[in-house]
């Protein structure tokens, strides 16, 4: 318990050092770019193949529990759509981001730190926090609305490529169903749950590799740290925003 | 001037140094010598601020490195240059903009002025026609030259260097101990050289100061340490039994 209070203060402490005024802006700009290469354009793949996966198994699946005549059918498009919107571009996005940019953050940061890069940047009197961990927040925090509006996209593609072939289902039905009763509020929703993850993600992992210390070993264990501890602060922040917004 | 003043450090119970004092002169090589685990690196990472001691004090011209509010801590730090004992190059650039860098954070020299500059320094190391390769494509050796090359990029006056020819062959050693030999007294910088190169020590040391266990035993110069009668300095510079049988015919 103690342990943990003392992880959240610390945390605290980093982020305000964090949050300070970049030594030089053009440097800053510099290393945010690359970020959002590296942290944000690299990720689309990933997103894209889980997408259209979880939309398709997302309409089976809803074809399958909704086998009843009183049943319209077309609410088979719309609920995969919902959950999409609701709950799968950004929480489940969210937990998948959480293992490949959170352990990609921390062990770059935990690399650095352990071969003295860190204490090198100190040295020449740089916000060591500032200049490594904000590029790689913005970064983020800039990007992630772009992966998940493209989830949201390619999950209702991957439920109307599942409608061929599946019993109780239509390409017809799936398309009426998806452009029914649109409430816009739900992409509001779903973008700004994502932007609060985004920065939970980069923010945490960025702890944990910041403050690894020991040697090849203990980067390892940063990187295994940043993933569980950002994704379960995900969830928490998930019940939270979802008991505040909806 | 630095001053060393009666510091301690310990790591959670583990005491490392103890009681230690010493000065630094400007334009002078001070060399730190001492076994593996001696606590000389830690001693250089006091002096530079990387580790806050647990007591004593650490004086930039009378000025206690603790007692300095964040600016001025900050404006002293681009006075300093250090090389690390691993060489601590940033992975993700590549070597001219490893010593651009402390270029770029801090002056408004041009690019063309940076680089210009960048390319001097590497120059002074030996270091040709690698410019654009990341740290991982070069060799140790020539890691450390590049991590010199950075250090003394903005003209430090303070240089520390952390077993600056450890990993080098004897010929590149003795251009570096000669660079920076030749450094300290070209800008008169206050320069700290942690070594275990008897080499180093003979040809470049101004001042020594012998560690053991994380304390002080002997200071002096490099005339003076092959007849000390510090039993633990003793073992230290006489390891081999070449360098006995040394002592022995001049005796
Ligand atoms: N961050 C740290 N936390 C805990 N103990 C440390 C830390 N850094 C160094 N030590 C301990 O301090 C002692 C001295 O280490 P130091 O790195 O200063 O040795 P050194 O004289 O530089 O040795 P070498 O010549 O091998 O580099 C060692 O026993 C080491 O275990
Ligand atoms: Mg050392």
């Amino acid at each position: 318990m103690l342990k943990l209070l003392f992880h959240i203060g610390r945390y605290f402490v980093l982020m305000k050092r964090v949050f300070s005024r970049p030594e030089r802006w053009r440097v800053f700009l510099r290393q945010t770019i690359r970020e959002i290469d590296s942290i944000g354009v690299s990720s689309i793949v990933i997103v894209l193949i889980i997408s259209v996966f979880m939309g398709a198994v997302c309409a089976i699946q809803m074809a399958y529990n909704l086998q009843n005549p009183i049943i319209p059918r077309y609410l088979i498009g719309l609920g995969t759509r919902e959950t999409m919107l609701l709950e799968f571009s950004s929480t489940i996005v969210a937990l998948i981001l959480a293992g490949k940019v959170g352990s990609n953050i921390a062990s770059e940061l935990g690399t650095m730190r352990v071969t003295e890069q860190v204490d090198a940047l100190e040295m020449m009197g740089v916000n060591s926090a500032s200049y490594l961990i904000l590029p790689k927040i913005t970064a983020f925090v800039l990007f992630i609305p772009v992966l998940t509006v493209f989830s949201m996209a390619i999950g209702i593609v991957g439920g109307y490529l599942a409608s061929f072939g599946t019993k109780g289902l239509t390409p017809h039905d799936y398309v009426v169903g998806i452009t029914s009763f649109f409430q816009p509020f739900y992409v509001t929703y779903s973008l700004v749950k994502s932007l609060i993850f985004a920065f939970i993600i980069a923010s945490v992992s960025s702890y944990h590799g910041y403050y690894t210390n020991g040697g090849a070993l203990d980067v390892g264990r940063s990187s295994t740290h940043a993933v569980v501890y950002s994704s379960i602060v995900v969830l928490l922040f998930n019940v939270i925003l979802t008991k505040l917004m909806l | 001037m630095i001053e060393v003043r009666n510091v301690y450090k310990e790591f959670s119970g583990h005491q490392v140094l103890n009681d230690i004092c010493a000065e630094f002169e400007p334009g002078k090589t001070n060399l730190t010598i001492g076994q593996s685990g001696s606590g000389k690196t830690v001693l250089l990472k006091c002096i530079a601020g990387l580790h806050a001691v647990s007591s004593g004090d650490i004086l930039y011209d009378n000025r206690s490195f603790a007692a300095m509010n964040d600016k001025q801590r900050k404006a002293i730090r681009k006075e300093m240059g250090m090389v690390f004992q691993g060489g601590a190059l940033f992975d993700s650039n590549t070597v001219e903009e490893n010593v651009m860098f402390p270029l770029e954070m801090f002056t408004k020299m041009s690019y063309e002025e940076r680089r210009d500059r960048a390319n001097f320094c590497l120059k002074r190391v030996n270091i040709l026609n690698a410019n654009d390769k990341y740290p991982a494509e070069i060799s140790g050796g020539m890691q450390k030259r590049v991590a010199i090359a950075r250090a003394i990029a903005l003209n430090p006056k303070y240089l520390y260097c952390d077993e600056p020819n450890s990993g080098l062959d004897p010929v590149t050693s003795i251009v570096i101990d000669n660079l920076i030999k030749e450094i300290t007294i070209e800008y008169n910088i206050t320069t700290i050289v942690n070594t275990h190169d008897m080499n180093s020590v003979m040809e470049i040391g101004d001042k020594i100061i012998f560690i053991y266990k994380g304390h002080k035993k002997w200071e002096g110069t490099s005339a003076e340490i092959f007849d000390t009668g510090v039993k633990e300095l003793d073992d230290f510079v006489f390891a081999s039994s070449r360098m006995k049988q040394l002592r022995d015919l001049n005796r």
